[in-house]
């Protein structure tokens, strides 16, 4: 509950404080902003695991957990699955506030369940991202900082909140292609019924190596902590 | 453990460490009415440095089957790094540990079947129940659920959590987590226990619950490893003593045995102004050729002896003329606290603490009048020769045909047979 206070507030923020101020080609802000407050939503969402690791690891709970005849990636996993109901539920209330401060879907059913699970499986496995930043801090505050970090980098230097063209070209080369324009590019779209590109399976090949990869340095840093 | 779960995995015989088999062999020797000792856990050589600390210089030990074995030692003595590897938590640098025929390394998911972990900290989950987290770690040994809510409905009787079983952990006191935390490591019924100072913070009664708890289950077969700071605790608990400083084993055995190393009792005078401290350890020292120890807050010296009433006489007159106004005098019998104090010979008592604020000038200055013992800084690590920890000649090779027979590394389908 608690974290979808700020996804809300950068909703309100954009929609009615700096909206007016953007404009979008073919069509209304809140229809280019919306979709992009759904992945921010499931990002802050995802802090909760570097935040929630790096408090277990500091409160001992990691040392018994190690110490069971469970599997390594046991913890880990349970940790990223249950924000992933977090990330469900999150969704869903920007979805109503959404519907409520003028945003609407302009596609098919399907289309719509499609890029909401789109959101939901590129937050989950972003949040391996979380659980390795949690588990190198292994402090609550410290990994609370470090969260931001990509969050902050790589939700404003995409075209989460404004085209990408207006940046300029050193900064469009790194917006085009990194996983968040990209995936959002793709939510946008299938929201909106409009030509999705290429954008759908490269959302999904950079959600899906974000994870193995995260998910391999996460384990082996759970493996050797010394808390 | 009964003998029938004990054959039932005799299939992989122990390989025991050469060293840990010459311990064992020297204490089976030592105590003629046992034919056989089977070492549960055996370390050899364990080593492990933090970056520019030496938490581990070395150690061999062993515990055998059905026993207690505390580790005693101040801060930083390497208790819980010790702990950490045995429980498979942390790799040594170099070295061997078995813990129930298992190599902390090779066996190490074998091994986290047999065994129960209470570390320091509370680990606890503060958003569950005292039950629920009780039957999430039954979960955990995959026991079913009948078993899970029979285990856990046992432990919360035996740590009177039976009333607040249904509240969330975060309502609890620090004394019932505590409870709880060294409950849950049981729900296993763990083979080998860890218990990194499970007391600390307890209340005396809860302490006393614990104690039980321990006791009932060495006396079903469990083998326990404590670390405390307390005396008491390792007096009372367990069958032997290791006593660790900076690393390394500087004694181990009995309680009596680490007693009777002191070779005796202590001669122990308080004086009645602070300033004749030094002279009064001076005196004593020159008397007994013992280096004393000093207790500035308590404006105490004591030290070792053999001596009896004469003696006793003989240090008064010599303290009287010498000017040295006494509140107390008297001969006792040693606490661990004196062994331990007079192995480490760093003016560190157990609890941690500097014993005094002078008491380092004091003893620079007893030493310099010429008192024997050895001339060491800050960290003895050392052993005494007066007070020796391996005997290499007396260690005896008689009954060695049974060691080492009675543990195997065993599957985690025979562990619930305990």
């Amino acid at each position: 509950m608690i974290s979808a206070i700020q996804p809300a507030l950068l909703l309100v923020l954009f929609r009615y404080v700096l909206g007016g101020a953007i404009h979008v080609p073919g069509g209304s802000y809140v229809d280019y902003i919306v979709p992009a407050i759904f992945i921010e939503a499931v990002m802050i969402g995802g802090m909760a695991t570097a935040i929630g690791l790096a408090d277990d690891l500091r409160s001992g709970i990691i040392d018994r957990f190690r110490s069971l005849p469970m599997a390594r990636s046991a913890f880990l996993a349970g940790r990223t699955l249950a924000d992933v109901s977090r990330s469900v539920f999150s969704v869903g209330l920007m979805v109503g506030l959404g519907l409520l401060v003028g945003f609407r879907f302009h596609a098919s059913a399907g289309d719509i369940l499609g890029g909401l699970a789109l959101v939901i499986f590129f937050g989950y496995c972003f949040s391996w991202v979380y659980a390795t930043l949690g588990l190198l801090t292994r402090d609550p505050e410290t990994a609370q900082v470090a969260s931001i970090l990509p969050f902050f980098v790589l939700v404003f230097a995409s075209s989460a909140i404004v085209p990408v063209a207006t940046m300029p070209s050193w900064l469009q080369d790194f917006a085009n292609h990194q996983p968040v324009s990209i995936t959002i590019n793709a939510v946008r779209a299938l929201l909106q019924g409009e030509p999705t590109h290429d954008w759908v399976w490269q959302s999904l090949v950079w959600s899906a190596g974000i994870f193995l990869l995260f998910f391999m340095i996460a384990v082996r840093l759970y493996r050797g902590v010394t808390s | 453990m009964s003998s029938r779960c004990l054959n039932a995995h005799l299939e992989r015989p122990l390989e025991i460490t050469p060293r840990a088999t010459a311990l064992v062999e020297r204490d089976a020797g030592r105590t003629s009415n046992k034919r056989s000792i089977a070492a549960t856990i055996e370390v050899e050589g364990l080593a492990k440095r933090f970056g520019s600390t030496q938490a581990l210089a070395g150690i061999d030990l062993y515990a055998e089957e059905g026993t207690v074995l505390a580790l005693l030692g101040p801060n930083g003595a390497g208790k819980t790094t010790l702990v950490r590897i045995l429980a498979t938590l942390l790799a040594p640098d170099s070295g061997r540990a078995r813990v129930a025929g298992c190599d902390v390394l090779d066996d190490a998911a074998r091994l986290r079947a047999m065994i129960g972990l209470t570390g320091q900290f509370a680990a606890v989950d503060e958003l569950l129940t005292g039950r629920e987290n009780l039957e999430l770690v039954g979960l955990f040994y995959r026991l079913s659920r009948v078993e899970r809510e029979r285990r856990a409905q046992e432990v919360l009787e035996r740590f009177a959590l039976t009333e607040a079983e249904a509240k969330l952990v975060k309502t609890y006191s620090g004394g019932m987590r505590r409870r709880l935390d060294v409950g849950a490591s049981m729900i296993g019924r763990p083979r080998v226990l860890f218990l990194d100072e499970p007391t600390s913070g307890l209340d005396p009664r809860t302490r006393n619950d614990v104690w039980q708890f321990v006791e009932d289950l060495v006396a079903d077969g469990t083998t326990v490893l404590l670390t405390t700071q307390y005396m008491e605790e390792a007096e009372h608990l367990a069958h032997r003593i290791v006593v660790l400083d900076a690393g390394a084993v500087v004694a181990e055995g009995t309680a009596t045995e680490l007693k009777d190393q002191m070779g005796g009792d202590v001669l122990e005078a308080r004086v009645a102004n602070l300033d004749q401290l030094e002279r009064a350890a001076g005196l004593l020292a020159e008397l007994e050729k013992r280096e004393p120890r000093i207790d500035p807050d308590q404006r105490r010296v004591s030290v070792p002896t053999k001596g009896s009433t004469r003696l006793l006489i003989a240090a008064g007159e010599r303290l009287q003329d010498n000017g040295v106004a006494l509140d107390d005098l008297g001969i006792r019998h040693p606490s661990l606290d004196d062994v331990f104090l007079s192995l480490t010979g760093d003016g560190v008592s157990l609890a941690g603490n500097r014993v005094g604020a002078t008491s380092d000038r004091g003893r620079r200055d007893v030493r310099a009048m010429g008192s024997p013992g050895p001339a060491s800084g800050r960290h003895v690590t050392a052993r005494r020769p007066g007070l020796r920890v391996s005997r290499p000649d007396t260690w005896t090779a008689r009954d060695t045909g049974g060691v080492a027979s009675a543990t195997s590394c065993a599957s985690p389908a025979t562990h619930g047979c305990w």
